[in-house]
């Protein structure tokens, strides 16, 4: 055993143990931690299979974005678990179905050298040849951004782009009757429409109808 | 058993080797950069209370120079509160996630180089990013804390945090790929060492400060600085614990040494985020003018000095600068830096590959 080899069983048990402290915490922001703790050594084993650029980006994007926002939902929920686990004993023959359909999908693609042995020579394109000096990164770039998947890959960065387009279409409403803040318009007020100076003589002052119904006198 | 030594130093001799080379070339890392905390934070307040028209802290040491040791003993020999209702466990971890993320992060900043090598614990291909990823797990340490101390300006605190870094790592992000547009490698040395030529050289000058990415990118460099302060919930963007609205925000309930780790934490991330403006920007060990009075000195003092600089505007911009206001802080996030740097970020290739050739380094 190598020192690769005990850290990949230590990563591997890790990330095992911590997804299922996931899914049987009580407390949901304790399960989203544990997340994050399984999603850190994923990472990690990226790192012992020689992707390391996969690594860093599997932490920036989930442990460094996807899961604040997951965190940030959880903190301010208040989730009532009675309630969540009442249908648990209904639900779990169906759960198991689709367990079992992922588990196996999940074997035939790890089984990749006996389902379909020709394709070997696809899944290891994107493996640059151990020392000609091709980073990952750039053996990576390679292959995504070339064609044919460079198609692919714009494709789903259009997908992505609709999606959010959308998101924020669906979001965004101005309310009638609700004050915003328009830092234009604040910022090309001068003097001459910011400020009015009345000249009243001592005593006489009434106070004009608009300011009446600001101050709600 | 001597034989058997011997089969175990074959076998394992290289590996405990290397390993006793990490762990001390990590123990000299962490003593020299606890120590340069310490100042820093001394310079800090010491800037601050000169602009101020005070002193500062000058009772501890000659001209105070022991302050920080003495702030050190004291929060160590307190007493650690912990709230009756914090969720114990990760009340604790909260700090301690804050303080290792931001010392993990030195793991892969070259300090200096020389005819030894790179001066630099793990030389990593994709050490930029590596330095990305454990800035964007800061907020965690904030997130926890403000969340398990189970109270209301804790968690807002936390809350605004959370949205803040969030923000800004975008922006950081884009400048980090226009650097790296530039530089065209992910690795520290490899940025430091692009700027040995670039504006100018192409004018036909000798190696110097005017190479440096901070003039062919100065928006860009403006853009990071901003950010990083925003990051490091520096003022005038230290919403999450702004004492006139949030007592202290996520560190309200926070006593003794966890607080002390958080400021630990939170300082060692703003020297990060200086070492990162040096390596990005301003030349990392590279002497201002490659000529002999400056190349005398050694690179880990042109680092140290750069970081120094660095951290003195981040100072004076603490001193002088009033807080924004929350909205405009992410109307600044959203609105003005992640258009300019996506922009620059097109300027910058579109520059690379139809500008004058030799830019593609």
């Amino acid at each position: 055993m190598t020192f690769a080899d005990a850290f990949f069983y230590l990563f591997a048990i890790l990330t095992v143990a911590s997804a299922v402290m996931v899914i049987t915490a009580k407390n949901p922001v304790h399960a989203v931690l544990w997340l994050i703790l399984a999603f850190f050594n994923a990472a990690g084993l990226f790192v012992l299979l020689g992707a390391e650029f996969l690594a860093m980006i599997l932490v920036v994007v989930y442990v460094g974005a996807v899961a604040v926002l997951f965190l940030f939902v959880v903190m301010m929920l208040d989730v009532d678990f009675a309630a969540l686990r009442a249908g648990f004993l209904k639900n779990s023959p169906l759960g198991a179905v689709v367990g079992a359909i992922l588990f196996a999908e999940l074997i035939m693609v790890l089984g990749w050298k006996f389902v379909a042995p020709v394709k070997t020579g696809l899944s290891l394109a994107p493996l640059p040849k151990s020392g000609s000096g091709v980073t990952n990164t750039a053996a990576l770039g390679q292959i995504l951004y070339r064609e044919p998947y460079v198609y692919y890959f714009e494709i789903a960065g259009l997908i992505l782009l609709v999606a959010m387009i959308g998101a924020i279409v669906l979001t965004l409403r101005h309310k009638e009757g609700v004050k915003r803040q328009s830092i234009s318009a604040q910022n090309a007020r001068g003097p001459a429409t910011a400020i009015e100076v009345v000249k009243v003589a001592s005593g006489t002052y009434t106070i004009p109808e608009k300011a009446k119904e600001k101050v709600g006198a | 058993m001597v034989a058997h030594l011997q089969a175990f130093w074959d076998v394992w001799g290289s590996t405990i080797l290397a390993l006793a080379w990490i762990a001390g070339a990590s123990v000299l890392l962490l003593t020299v950069l606890l120590i340069y905390v310490a100042y820093v934070i001394l310079f800090d307040r010491k800037v601050w209370a000169a602009v101020h028209l005070r002193r500062g802290p000058n009772v501890v040491g000659p001209f105070g120079l022991l302050q920080s040791f003495a702030d050190l003993l004291k929060f160590v020999f307190k007493e650690p509160i912990i709230p009756a209702g914090a969720d114990k466990g990760i009340f604790l971890l909260a700090p301690l996630v804050t303080s290792v993320l931001a010392l993990a992060a030195w793991a892969v900043i070259p300090v200096s180089e020389s005819g030894l090598g790179k001066w630099v614990i793990s030389d990593l291909n994709v050490g930029i990013l590596y330095i990305f990823a454990i800035s964007s797990l800061g907020v965690y340490g904030i997130i926890m804390g403000g969340w398990a101390s189970n109270s209301k300006y804790p968690f807002l605190g936390s809350l605004r945090s959370a949205a803040q870094m969030v923000s800004y790592e975008v922006s950081i992000g884009f400048v980090i790929i226009t650097v790296l547009l530039c530089v065209g490698s992910l690795n520290m040395t490899d940025i430091v060492n692009a700027q040995k030529t670039g504006i100018g050289t192409r004018l036909g000058l000798a190696n110097s400060l005017l190479d440096w990415h901070w003039l062919a990118l100065f928006p860009m460099f403006v853009v990071f600085f901003i950010s990083a302060l925003a990051e490091t919930n520096r003022p005038p963007f230290d919403l999450p614990e702004a004492e006139s609205e949030l007592v202290a925000g996520f560190m309200v309930e926070y006593s003794s040494t966890p607080y002390l780790l958080f400021m630990l934490g939170e300082y060692v991330a703003i020297v990060t985020m200086c070492a990162m403006t040096t390596i990005l920007f301003l030349g990392g060990w590279l002497p201002p003018v490659n000529a002999v009075p400056f190349t005398w000195v050694p690179g880990v003092v042109w680092f140290l000095a750069k970081i120094t600089f660095v951290f003195f505007m981040f100072a004076m911009v603490k001193a002088m600068v009033p807080r924004y206001r929350y909205d405009q802080l992410m109307r600044l996030g959203w609105k003005v830096f992640l258009p300019l740097s996506l922009v620059m970020v097109v300027v910058v290739a579109g520059v690379l590959q139809y500008g004058p050739a030799g830019l593609v380094k």
